[in-house]
């Protein structure tokens, strides 16, 4: 055991979306690695532990080690050679690395969505149709005393959102914790999370919508045949109670997840859900937030919307931001066999994707950013392997109820950023554009000087 | 023997922390190679905790371990599996036009292949 510990206080978790920043990080500075994470879950620990520095190649061109210069190089050239690139990935890097990854995709006009497509997309649709009534997560815990969890598992996926923001956290108009608190949890499944839940309901598969219609018309007034237990597996009874909790609560709140946005209905469930927390505010203060599950899936939706104007599925072919979630969603470009090279950034599509969309991401030309081999990586035409946010790498992140927190790292890793490498990806296809342009007798300095802030 | 199941793919602490080691990792392809049945579904299918089934549907088709759950903690009819490269074998492209295929709530056959 080394002397050589250094601790890092006040450090923050990128895991998750709750991005805990009350971390207490034991770094072992001769051995390159995190001894001890105080205050983490699992997860956390998990993520501390396992990102050390491992025995790589910073940059690899078809499985070939090289220089990063060579690499980046190789990149531009791959991006600007291609007719519809995609970019794709973002929500494990920081927003000044995600900011470089809309310049380039502007500059090559090419196609920029991140994993919010494939997350909460659906609900990004639904707020552009409802709106949103939102909170951060301190006034949650703070004033919130109705919780209600809509399909997600956040103790296995989220593990002190319970602790830290909502369930038994002591707040100001809360001192009594849990005890002031009502918590209600929505799922199929019977799951970790249930243990918490004063009240547990478990709809039928496929019936949120439906669930949610009902507590709708029941906020309001209306009258419910007591057949909508067989249609959704939820007594009448229950779904009064719950309607009436909600209309009496001080302030509420409802967390909802992928159980919404990843099944039939889509962002019409989290529009219904949504809907129903207005429709609430009739009666008292009440909020919803989606629970977000990488850890700056938020700050992407955020630095994508503030540079386009669109939180994903962007399209720049025509030399200006267009917006279209089935067309330029990276799910949609890779399984119509629109993409002709893909620039993927800390994300592994290869594994988590469907089907046809990984044949078609397997026989295109491919760039990866990423702190370890994945199955995006290893057959990548270049990879790249970076240092880890948060842990090697300061910058900015966004937490999931969108309040912007500043990473502080714990040790170096001899691999670059994610942003230093976008950067060079960056200037090397402005370079190359100009030159294209120069080439192709465009007109001249007027035309140059549209493209030099990028 | 096999029976149309509903799948649904999600997180668990478990794959959580196996793909901070590495996706390329034993201990996560495991993590994503497990299902979890309601125990009395697997009772009626002859199975027993640790055997193969096959998981196919019209996109695809992935081999896994199934292990059993309690009935009440499960429905019948409804199989859970941590998402991953197998579940991505059952995913339909087609996002409806919004981006997002459905990874959840997957109509599948499951099928007894080995012991």
């Amino acid at each position: 055991m080394t002397e050589n510990i250094k601790i890092v206080e006040n450090a923050t978790c990128t895991f998750c979306g709750c991005v805990c920043d009350d971390m207490i990080l034991h770094v072992d500075m001769d051995e390159k690695r995190i001894t001890k994470a105080k205050n983490a879950c699992i997860l956390g620990r998990a993520w501390f532990a396992e990102h050390t520095i491992e025995d790589a190649p910073a940059a690899m061109i078809d499985g070939k080690t090289v220089s990063i210069e060579e690499a980046i190089e190789e990149a531009a050239q791959t991006l600007m050679k291609a007719k519809f690139p995609i970019t794709y990935g973002l929500s494990d890097t920081t927003c000044e690395a995600q900011r470089q990854a809309v310049a380039i995709s502007d500059i090559i006009k090419g196609n920029i969505d991140t994993t919010t497509s494939v997350c909460h997309g659906p609900s990004g649709l639904a707020f552009q149709g409802v709106g949103e009534s939102t909170s951060t997560l301190g006034e949650v815990k703070n004033r919130a005393d109705l919780v209600i969890y809509w399909g997600g598992n956040p103790a296995e996926s989220h593990p002190r959102h319970f602790g830290r923001y909502a369930v038994t956290p002591k707040g100001m108009f809360t001192p009594g914790g849990k005890k002031d608190r009502t918590i209600v949890l929505v799922d199929v499944r019977k799951t970790k999370s249930s243990p918490v839940a004063d009240i547990l309901i478990r709809p039928k598969p496929g019936k949120d919508f439906e669930v949610l219609w009902a507590l709708r018309a029941l906020v309001k007034g209306k009258k419910l045949s007591s057949d909508i237990e067989d249609r959704t597996g939820v007594p009448l009874e229950t779904l009064k109670d719950l309607s009436e909790r909600m209309k009496n609560c001080r302030f509420g709140v409802l967390f909802f997840g992928m159980g919404l946005t990843m099944t039939r209905g889509r962002h019409f469930n989290s529009g219904a859900l949504l809907a129903l927390a207005t429709d609430l505010n009739e009666f008292t203060h009440f909020v919803a937030k989606p629970v977000r599950g990488h850890g700056n899936v938020t700050g992407a939706d955020n630095v994508v919307s503030w540079q386009t104007g669109y939180p994903f599925g962007v399209n720049f072919s025509r030399g200006y931001p267009r917006f279209n979630p089935g067309e330029f969603t990276t799910v949609d470009t890779l399984a119509n066999a629109h993409a002709d090279a893909a620039l993927i950034i800390a994300s592994d599509p290869a594994s988590n994707f469907p089907k046809k969309a990984i044949e078609h991401l397997k026989s295109i030309p491919v760039v990866v950013l990423d702190t370890k081999c994945t199955e995006t990586s290893k057959d990548a035409h270049v990879a790249f392997r970076t240092s880890t946010y948060g842990i090697n790498t300061s910058g900015t992140v966004y937490r999931m109820d969108d309040v912007p927190i500043t990473l502080r790292p714990a040790f170096e890793s001899p691999f670059p950023d994610d942003y230093t490498i976008l950067t060079g990806i960056r200037k090397r296809v402005n370079e190359l554009m100009l030159a294209k342009h120069y080439a192709t007798g465009a007109t001249g300095e007027k035309k140059v000087a549209s493209m030099t802030p990028l | 023997m096999s029976e149309k199941m509903i799948l649904i793919p999600g997180r668990s602490s478990k794959q959580g922390t196996s793909l901070n080691q590495g996706k390329l990792k034993e201990e996560y392809k495991e993590v994503t190679s497990t299902l979890e049945m309601n125990s009395d579904d697997m009772n009626k299918m002859g199975l027993v905790d640790g055997d193969t089934v096959r998981l196919s549907n019209e996109t695809g088709e992935t081999t896994v371990r199934c292990i059993g759950v309690k009935p009440e903690d499960l429905p019948a009819g409804i199989a859970f599996i941590p998402y991953g490269p197998p579940s991505s074998q059952l995913m339909a492209s087609d996002t409806a036009g919004c981006g997002m295929p459905l990874s959840k709530h997957m109509e599948v056959e499951i099928e007894k292949i080995s012991t």
